[in-house]
């Protein structure tokens, strides 16, 4: 067992002294995958802790919420719905749900403004989101101005601002009370945004769904797992952006699998010749590919895995901050509780380690078999 | 001693450009002797080398190691007889370029899987004994042709073999050095190596160190005589 | 030094600092037990829907509540919201049919 032990080492030492030969070309090809493997698992890493993230943050949403359209669009709600809707066997209550949207000019961000069902701010003020405070500057007790759909401007307190803390779900908040908000947004006495369900069973959830488009077909109901299912096809990899960047990182192994799999030079020919030569057996040659192959690419493995980590959940994904931003100028510090899965390593690792071991060794196949007294002539 | 019976060697059998290089051939090589295979190239010398020191097998025909028959031994087995039994010092030296002289040296015993720093402690005694020792962290290509040589000799003692084998060792030397490549091989000899060179050089064949000479033409042996 | 050893040597240290990243991913999460109670808390106090991710348009504020045309905006002279446009898909409940005839 020690023999072969040191016989394996001492096949690395040969191998990395290969490497090591041609130090510009191997350590290119050290750093780009290493690079590849790093963006790849940064995008991982997000994305899956972005999912768990929602799927725990959002077990609370409500249960089924109900929207009108008109002309394919989502529009307010009469309140008479809510009526029909309560009379369905099986719902526990109605509510009307009242929010919108608000664009501040000044700041060129797009606030959200909710009517909270309890604890609403009195009339006059509001409570803000950590965002909206840090973008208009404003503290508790200071006076902020909007706009409202009379085009008049309207002024409320501040009266608390929201930590920042959940800015995951709070960044862009602005808290109000009903007799406000309607006289700011507009919305006529007898509608709201939407309506909010809560159902006896949740089993139902299905039939209460049909039940309500059968007699308003104007509706849309949404189900609570509809909602969390929305957010696992976030960043999934067919939206554009990870595609791209998948199909990047794809290319590039394509183009080191082919600089692999055209075979071994003259030069390494003769090499695995005379190494037969002196007495080397083929199984040696093989370890000796399989080495060279693992060398690169468990190293660039674990160094893209580590720096990603630090990369997503110490830094806060700042490399990936301008495309996060996209155009907002409201955002939150995308600062994501770490997860980190044996699944989601296993399969970076299989996708991107043992396919470079595997095409280091196949070529070589060939001539690790050859005759020694080849190297004769 | 090493007995080869109606030995063959055909490359590219079949073919267009098929070619014997060897024919019915059966010498017996003694060993704690050295036996010179005299001849012009193209007459089968290499390739009997390479045949002898089971470094490929022949077309037709047997060899008996010390009455075992190694012909039809599977690859693992004559891979292991001939790593722990020769020593082949090449022609053209083939030493692995890139690495230092020690690392030469040692290569062929990793298989081996010794203990890294007694290797390296024997591969450099080895390479004292040919007074190449402050030249062993010398990368291979910075080496002159005798260093090479002699480092080439090196790396053909490491694993302590009973037989040497080598093929137009002094092709690529200059008369100096040919004496001295024959004054080493006499002090392997005088230490109960059996050697086996092949040349077509005057300097090798003509000098007092053969036991015995076989000299070979076009694949057959034409003269197999003791020098007594 | 052998160079296998090197090789050895810093392949065990990644190795450790990244179990030591595991562990701390499982620590954090613990820590942050209270800290998404709250969030959780909130949302269901607020009835909110989504995650706060990207505020420029309201199919990337809400993704959940949007449907199929608000992409297509109201402006001619809008652009498609990139590159949040390409990381976010129409939520899957779009495609649903609810015993409806098309």
């Amino acid at each position: 067992m020690a023999g072969s032990i040191e016989r394996q080492r001492h096949i690395l030492d040969f191998t990395l002294a290969s490497l090591l030969r041609r130090k510009g070309k191997n350590g290119a090809l050290l750093s780009v995958y290493t690079l590849i493997i790093f963006i790849l698992s940064s995008v991982l890493f997000f994305t899956h802790a972005l999912h768990r993230e929602a799927e725990t943050v959002l077990q609370g949403t409500p249960e089924i919420i109900v929207q009108r359209t008109l002309t394919g669009r989502y529009q307010t709600i009469p309140l008479s719905y809510a009526d029909t809707v309560r009379g369905i066997r099986g719902v526990g209550s109605v509510e009307p749900r009242l929010w919108g949207y608000h664009y501040d000019g000044n700041t060129l961000a797009n606030y959200t403004i909710v009517v909270p069902g309890e604890n609403a701010p009195p009339h006059g003020s509001i409570d803000i989101g950590s965002g909206i405070a840090r973008v208009r500057s404003a503290n508790e007790k200071d006076i902020m101005g909007f706009t409202g759909f009379d085009g008049k401007p309207h002024a409320f307190s501040i009266r608390s601002v929201i930590s920042a803390e959940s800015q995951l779900v709070s960044t862009d908040l602005i808290l109000m009370s009903e007799h406000d908000y309607r006289a700011f947004s507009g919305i006529p006495a007898n509608h709201a945004t939407d309506l909010v369900l809560k159902i006896r069973n949740p089993k139902e959830y299905t039939t209460i769904s049909e039940k309500i488009v059968r007699l308003l077909p104007d509706t849309r109901p949404i189900v609570r797992n509809e909602i969390l299912r929305t957010y696992n096809a976030v960043f999934s990899w067919r939206s554009g952006l990870v595609l791209a960047i998948f199909s990047a990182a794809a290319l590039a192994f394509a183009i080191f699998a082919w600089d692999k799999a055209s075979g071994l030079s003259a030069e390494e020919r003769r090499e695995i010749g005379i190494l037969k030569a002196v007495g080397w057996e083929t199984s040696d040659i093989l370890f000796m590919k399989f080495w060279e192959g693992a060398a690169v690419s468990l190293t660039a493995f674990l160094l893209g895995v580590v720096l990603a980590y630090v990369h997503v959940f110490f830094t806060a994904s700042c490399l990936f901050a301008p495309v996060l931003k996209g155009w907002s100028t409201l955002y939150p510090a995308f600062k994501l509780v770490p997860v980190i899965s044996f699944g989601q390593l296993a399969t970076t690792f299989l996708l991107t380690v043992a396919p470079y071991v595997v095409i280091t060794i196949l070529p070589s196949w060939r001539a690790a078999t050859i005759d020694p007294d080849a190297v004769m002539r | 001693m090493i007995r080869s019976c109606d030995i063959s060697k055909v490359f590219n059998a079949g073919k267009p450009n098929e070619y014997k290089a060897l024919r019915g051939i059966s010498v017996d090589i003694a060993l704690q002797e050295v036996t010179i295979l005299k001849g012009p190239s193209g007459s089968g010398k290499t390739t009997l080398l390479g045949i002898l020191g089971c470094m490929a097998r022949p077309t037709t025909g047997r060899i008996f190691f010390d009455e075992r028959e190694i012909t039809s031994l599977p690859e693992r087995f004559l891979t292991d007889i001939r790593l722990k039994t020769f020593g082949f010092i090449f022609q053209q030296f083939n030493l692995i370029k890139g690495i230092t002289a020690l690392d030469n040296v040692m290569v062929p015993a990793f298989p081996t899987g010794e203990k890294h720093a007694s290797l390296k402690k024997r591969a450099f005694e080895t390479l004292e004994l040919f007074n190449m020792g402050h030249k062993a962290d010398a990368k291979t290509e910075w080496l002159s042709g005798g260093e090479a040589q002699r480092v080439a000799i090196a790396r053909a003692l490491i694993n302590r073999p009973s037989i040497i084998i080598a093929d137009e060792p002094t092709a690529h030397l200059d008369t100096r050095l040919s004496h001295e490549f024959m004054e080493i091989m006499a002090t392997l000899k005088s230490e109960g190596k059996t050697i086996i060179l092949a040349s077509h050089d005057p300097i090798v064949y003509d000098s007092d160190l053969g036991d015995r000479i076989i000299e070979m033409r076009d694949g057959h042996v034409i003269e197999d005589g003791n020098l007594a | 030094m052998r160079l296998s050893t090197a090789y050895l040597g810093v392949t065990g240290l990644l190795l450790i600092l990244l179990t030591g990243l595991v562990l701390h991913a499982f620590q954090e999460r613990k820590n942050a037990g209270p800290l998404l109670s709250q969030m959780a808390g909130m949302v269901n106090r607020l009835n909110l829907t989504d995650l706060c991710l990207f505020t420029e348009a309201s199919y990337t504020r809400h993704l959940a509540m949007t449907d199929l045309n608000t992409p297509f905006q109201d402006s001619p002279f809008s652009f498609e919201h990139f590159p949040t446009g390409a990381l976010v898909l129409p939520p899957p409940h779009l495609g649903r049919n609810r015993g409806r005839v098309d």
